[in-house]
């Protein structure tokens, strides 16, 4: 098993701890001259998202992890797995709730996402940063009150709820961010 | 850096090292600039040396020298041999050393006092960073703006800033608790009895944050009496041999200076040397010659009585400036260069 010195630590670099893929936030080397050195370590538990910090004495080791980010193609959802593929190998891969839970609202057939591969499963899902939804629900609102403040929810075709100008109409397409969960704009 | 704010850091830069060799030329020291190459090293298990081959005519093969991690060795040697009071400013280089307070090459006040005790230099090592952390006109407004000064023993400190009153007799396991107590972040590698370790990361995670702040204003808080077993070359009072006349300087809760009242004999250097190689080898690090010149000078003409100590330039200007990591003081990082 390949193992990683303290000395390698960077920011980005995929470990295990307790068994679970983690990604370095933050290395921070401290060095007292007098003492011995440690490594004041910020990192991501890549399945939870949580931050964590640990210290490590220098010269300790940790576990690689075999975690890599790859451009998948999403397919379908069957109701216990959403499925992906590589456009070009065209493996598929089935990711379980747990790995969609955030964004599956934001999944959109033939679409292309990140996906993060912890021994070959699927852990992590980022949509496109941008994509486009109808929208299946919303108060019809007051025709003509176009320089709209507020705003109104409008239920989209994912079954995402974002808030829209009261001039969006439902049937109408809305550009939406991905991150954020804000709308954009009407698409064209 | 964009071209103008680097050249705007570097001239300030100028103006404070011409600040602070006004200090000491004021003072009637004289600066030295020791060689930064030597064949002999420090032996300190935690410091480690460049080192790098030279071409020394007469000899068939290249020669190992070693760059100076800080310039106490030549400077003792010249205070040996008569040289009086003297300060270094300069490069000085670690290896292995890099993150927002560290660079492998560095720059390092060293000054050395005659007469000095710990005390005294202390005090003198305080009015050269209330002069370069204040400008002058603040004084004459009744000095309301200098910073507070705080002088604790180690073994008060840990008493005041870690609730721990007596960390010469205290255990691995009030160390360990204490970092619980205090929400440190889980400690990975150290053995549960390791008393050692365990009263280092005290001191770093728990004491040295809190160290140099009053009411979240930078402040002056000097500690002084570390443990005997972190003398390094400082003496052993014979009134007390469970600590040493070894001082370190905080302000920002960042170390900024480490001084001693400085070992005299040499039949002493050379059984706490040969103790950080002895070490050195526990560790698995690699031997490092010993610098026999300093060893044989100190040997023929004795150290006078006096005080030295080492401060973090780019650290101060740091301060100064109000950076919050060194190398924005400086021209190129190592990762630039």
């Amino acid at each position: 098993m390949a193992t990683y010195s303290t000395n390698e630590f960077k920011g980005g670099l995929k470990f295990l701890m307790d068994g679970q893929p983690c990604s370095i936030v933050e290395n921070t080397q401290v060095s007292p001259g007098k003492g011995q050195a440690f490594n004041r370590v910020r990192y991501r538990n890549l399945v939870t998202g949580r931050t964590l910090e640990k210290t490590f004495k220098s010269g300790e080791k940790v576990e690689a992890a075999d975690v890599v980010e790859t451009d998948l193609q999403y397919l379908y959802a069957d109701g216990d797995f959403w499925h992906f593929m590589d456009a070009e190998s065209f493996d598929q891969y089935q990711a379980e709730e747990s790995a969609v839970a955030d964004v599956k609202k934001w999944l959109i057939e033939q679409d292309i996402c990140t996906v993060t591969l912890f021994n070959g499963q699927p852990i992590g899902v980022v949509p496109p940063k941008q994509i486009t939804l109808e929208v299946a629900d919303t108060d019809p609102g007051l025709k003509g009150d176009s320089a709209g403040t507020g705003g109104k929810p409008a239920t989209l075709s994912t079954g995402a709820v974002v808030q829209v100008p009261l001039f969006v109409q439902i049937g109408e397409k809305v550009i939406v961010n991905t991150e954020k969960g804000e709308y954009i704009s009407r698409a064209k | 850096m964009n071209p103008i704010s680097k050249h705007s850091v570097l001239k300030k830069r100028s103006q404070f090292l011409k600040q602070v060799r006004a200090f000491f030329y004021v003072r009637d020291l004289i600066e030295v600039d020791t060689p930064m190459l030597s064949q002999g090293a420090v032996p300190d298990v935690h410091l480690r040396s460049l080192q790098t081959k030279v071409l020394v005519p007469g000899k068939s093969d290249l020669q190992t020298y070693y760059l100076h991690t800080s310039p106490e060795y030549p400077m003792k040697r010249l205070l040996c041999e008569g040289c009086g009071d003297i300060f270094y400013l300069g490069k000085v280089f670690r290896d292995g050393d890099l993150s927002p307070r560290h660079q492998v090459e560095f720059a390092m006040l060293e000054w050395y006092r005659l007469g000095f005790t710990m005390f005294d230099l202390m005090e003198e090592v305080v009015d050269l960073i209330q002069k370069v952390l204040h400008p002058q006109g603040h004084f004459e407004q009744g000095g309301a703006s200098k910073l507070n000064v705080e002088q604790l023993s180690y073994q008060q400190a840990f008493n005041k800033y870690a609730g721990i009153e007596d960390i010469f007799g205290a255990s691995a396991e009030v160390c360990r608790d204490c970092l619980v107590q205090n929400n440190i972040p889980e400690i990975v590698g150290v053995d549960a009895d390791d008393k050692v370790l365990w009263e280092q990361l005290v001191l770093t995670e728990v004491i040295e944050p809190q160290l140099g702040v009053v009411d979240g204003q930078p402040a002056i808080s000097l500690i002084y009496h570390f443990p005997a077993s972190q003398a390094s070359l400082a003496q052993i009072p014979a009134d007390n041999p469970l600590v040493a006349e070894r001082f370190e300087v905080f302000v920002n809760g960042m170390e900024l200076a480490n001084g001693y009242h400085e070992l005299a004999d040499s039949e002493l250097y050379r059984q706490r040397f040969e103790a950080s190689l002895a070490e050195r080898e526990d560790f698995g690090f690699d031997s490092v010659p010993l610098d026999e010149n300093l060893l044989k000078t100190l040997a023929d003409k004795p150290l006078p009585d006096c005080s030295g100590v080492a401060l973090g330039v780019d650290r101060l200007f740091a301060l100064q400036q109000g950076f919050s990591t060194i190398d924005e003081g400086i021209g190129f990082g190592l990762l630039e260069s």
